[in-house]
């Protein structure tokens, strides 16, 4: 009997892809600056222009539905006179404890090789348990079929899908950049080097708030800025174990004052 | 109920299958109109132009379809697990009334499935949620709480239209010697053969049994997996663990409620006084009666978790359900309809008085429908980010279906009133007693 249960176990286990959530092949990570961030939107503007996302028009920005993957977010503390305003830029945060992955049915999102949330539109049905799960509001639904005016249509990015309706969609941390990076450096027989990748919201931004990179490679710009001591990740007591690492703003707190704003 | 004799159940039932009034006629055709209309237009035009035509948003992703489809499950568990438990406790009062309990189970379930379809963003892609050996190579996630739903609902349809056709198979075969012309060849295919021998009535004891005893942890179960439909999210207001018995509190409490209200209507308009009588609605009034108090409980208890947890996240939800209109007033009328209401029961004047249970009883199904919606409106607009906090207003096409669907539920049960016995024939018999010959006593 244990012979048969033990041959069982291991029956199964081989099945198992040791390392799953834990161990990647590129662990792709995201970190963002806030001292270098001064929110002009431009990383909102080139994802819009990267990502086919649809301009969705007044109405329908009225009641919550604009389509930005990356979006500020503006938070207003204080009174007059001494009021400050903060903002920090929110996208997909690729969490390897993903909520969303446990809702969705039909293993539309799933976590992939490379430590990336991804998200497939041929698979969604739509029964919105992502979106509803997701602790960061960052997913995006196609409400209706949306059309770009000619000749809109022309500046469409021919590597990226446009989606129909129906279908949940979310950053994907330009995973069509990735793509021709790991293909070019399977081509010349090497791993992806640093600076092989950029995102779009990275290349657009002026500041050079956003760096992206391998986690796993040490020598790697978000290795280093990952050990910052103004690391952090939002929501982090949830659990959700994001690969979007924040680093503190510091730059506008005041010292000497005893003040504690920051 | 001891005047009556067998020949004359048998006689009472099979007239409401086959004579028909124009009343019955005019309530039919409007219930179908109607619900082609509000459900089947509106839907289709969804289909057509996206599920844009709602007025869900982006942190409301489930809005009133999913507050409906709770709901109707709800209404599903009075019949079939009612049913099942009074038939282990040998009951005798559930003979009259589980019939019908159990059509609106049935009815009920049909309509709750359709609103998963509903509230699907590709309805047609609805069969990759079946796990099928499929040309995409593709497996169904196991973890997601909306596969347990599948699973759940779709074995729960099944044994619940079973239980109901097993414990109706001699009823059909009394329906089977009576009627003539067109139905005759239905009924006699319906009726599978039963002759009433002592083989059959022992097999059928033995398996409806069976079912009476492998419904009842099922449609727990049921419910339990709606819950966590819910529960197992991480949105601050749904992540509880009382939502299980929560919801199957709620659910055996406003499925009794619709079955007092459908008793009343069946019970005028069939003219089942002798069958339906105010012994029952006293029993089933104890039984809404003991579901408030439990119910009233565990809303206590949830509030109580929200409040003693003092997070930020978790206080802004209470104070958006509970003191932020529009929302509040729908949440102070439900605890009215649901917990203060019910409390008239405690008397049993009013326990046998049809118009305090009408009034009552419809009350708890307007609060009970008020508790799914806020389940769903009032914890979604109020996710962690508060940049992204938006409100949610149901559209027009929302409340249309909606409305549709408690039609194309009445026009389910109304066919159903026809086309089934909706009283048990031979255990009504079993309540009357063994037929003496006149002059005899009985006992």
């Amino acid at each position: 009997m244990s012979g048969i249960l033990t041959k069982l176990k291991d029956k199964l286990q081989s099945y198992r892809v040791p390392g799953y959530r834990t161990k990647f092949e590129y662990k792709w990570t995201m970190v963002v600056d806030l001292d270098r961030c001064n929110g002009c939107e431009a990383c909102v503007v080139a994802c819009y222009a990267e990502n086919n996302l649809p301009v969705v028009g007044k109405r329908d920005c009225d009641i919550s539905r604009r389509f930005s993957w990356i979006r500020i977010e503006r938070y207003i503390e204080g009174e007059y006179p001494d009021v400050k305003v903060k903002f920090i830029p929110i996208m997909c945060q690729h969490c390897d404890a993903a909520p969303c992955e446990l809702g969705c049915p039909v293993y539309a999102t799933y976590h992939n090789q490379d430590g990336l949330n991804v998200q497939v539109y041929n698979r969604c049905v739509g029964t919105f348990t992502c979106a509803t799960y997701c602790t960061y509001d960052v997913r995006r639904f196609n409400w209706f079929t949306y059309k770009w005016d000619s000749p809109l249509e022309q500046q469409l990015n021919p590597d990226v899908t446009v989606r129909e309706m129906g279908v949940m969609e979310k950053c994907t941390f330009c995973i069509q950049r990735i793509r021709v990076a790991k293909d070019t450096a399977k081509d010349e027989g090497r791993k992806v080097t640093d600076g092989d990748v950029q995102t779009a919201c990275m290349q657009s931004c002026p500041t050079d708030a956003i760096t992206f990179g391998d986690l796993n490679d040490p020598n790697s710009k978000v290795s280093k800025l990952a050990k910052s001591p103004r690391r952090y990740r939002l929501l982090e007591e949830l659990n959700t174990d994001p690969s979007v690492i924040y680093l503190k703003r510091v730059m506008d707190e005041k010292k000497g004052h005893g003040s504690s704003h920051g | 109920m001891e005047n009556i004799s067998y020949n004359e159940v048998n006689e009472d039932v099979v007239r409401t299958m086959t004579h028909t009034t124009w009343k019955y006629w005019v309530a039919l055709v409007t219930c179908a109109v109607m619900a082609t209309v509000l459900w089947g237009g509106a839907w289709a035009y969804q289909i057509y132009v996206g599920q844009g035509v709602t007025g869900l948003n982006t942190p409301t992703f489930w809005g009133i379809y999913l507050a409906n489809f709770v709901f109707w499950i709800g209404i599903s568990h009075s019949g079939t697990l009612l049913s099942a438990i009074l038939f282990i406790t040998a009951t005798p009062w559930r003979r009259s009334i589980y019939r019908s309990a159990e059509a609106i189970t049935f009815f009920s379930v049909l309509t709750a499935a359709l609103f998963i379809f509903v509230h699907m963003g590709r309805p047609w892609n609805f069969y990759w949620t079946m796990p099928y050996p499929t040309t995409r190579q593709l497996w169904v996630n196991f973890t997601s709480p909306i596969m347990f739903d599948v699973f759940a609902i779709s074995t729960y349809m099944t044994s619940s239209v079973i239980f109901l056709y097993f414990g109706s198979i001699p009823d059909l075969a009394a329906v089977r010697d009576r009627v003539t012309g067109w139905r005759k060849p239905i009924y006699t295919y319906l009726a599978l053969g039963w002759r009433g021998t002592e083989a059959e009535w022992h097999w059928l004891s033995k398996s409806y049994t069976f079912f009476a005893v492998f419904i009842i942890p099922l449609a727990v179960s049921v419910h339990s997996i709606v819950s966590w439909d819910f529960a197992l999210s991480m949105v601050p207001g749904l992540n509880k663990t009382i939502f299980a018995p929560y919801f199957v509190v709620g659910a055996i409490f406003s499925g009794t409620a619709a079955i007092v209200t459908l008793m009343v209507i069946l019970r005028k308009s069939l003219k089942f006084e002798k069958y339906i009588t105010m012994m029952h609605f006293d029993k089933l009034c104890l039984l809404l009666l003991v579901m408030s108090l439990l119910w009233s409980y565990i809303n206590v208890v949830e509030v109580f978790s929200d409040w003693y947890a003092n997070t930020s996240v978790e206080n802004e939800t209470l104070r958006y359900r509970m003191f932020m209109p529009p929302h509040s007033y729908m949440y102070w009328l439900m605890i009215i309809t649901n917990s203060i209401m019910p409390l008239l029961f405690i008397f049993k004047k009013l326990r046998t008085s049809i118009f305090v249970c009408v009034v009552v009883s419809i009350g708890i199904n307007v609060g009970m429908w008020i508790e799914r919606y806020l389940i769903v409106a009032t914890t979604l607009p109020r996710k962690y980010l508060p940049n992204m906090w938006h409100g949610y207003t149901p559209s027009l096409i929302e409340i249309s279906i909606t409305v549709g669907s408690f039609f194309f539920f009445a026009m389910l049960f109304l066919i159903f009133v026809k086309v089934w016995p909706s009283v048990s024939i031979y255990e009504v018999k079993e309540d009357i007693g063994i037929p003496m010959r006149k002059g005899f006593k009985r006992h």
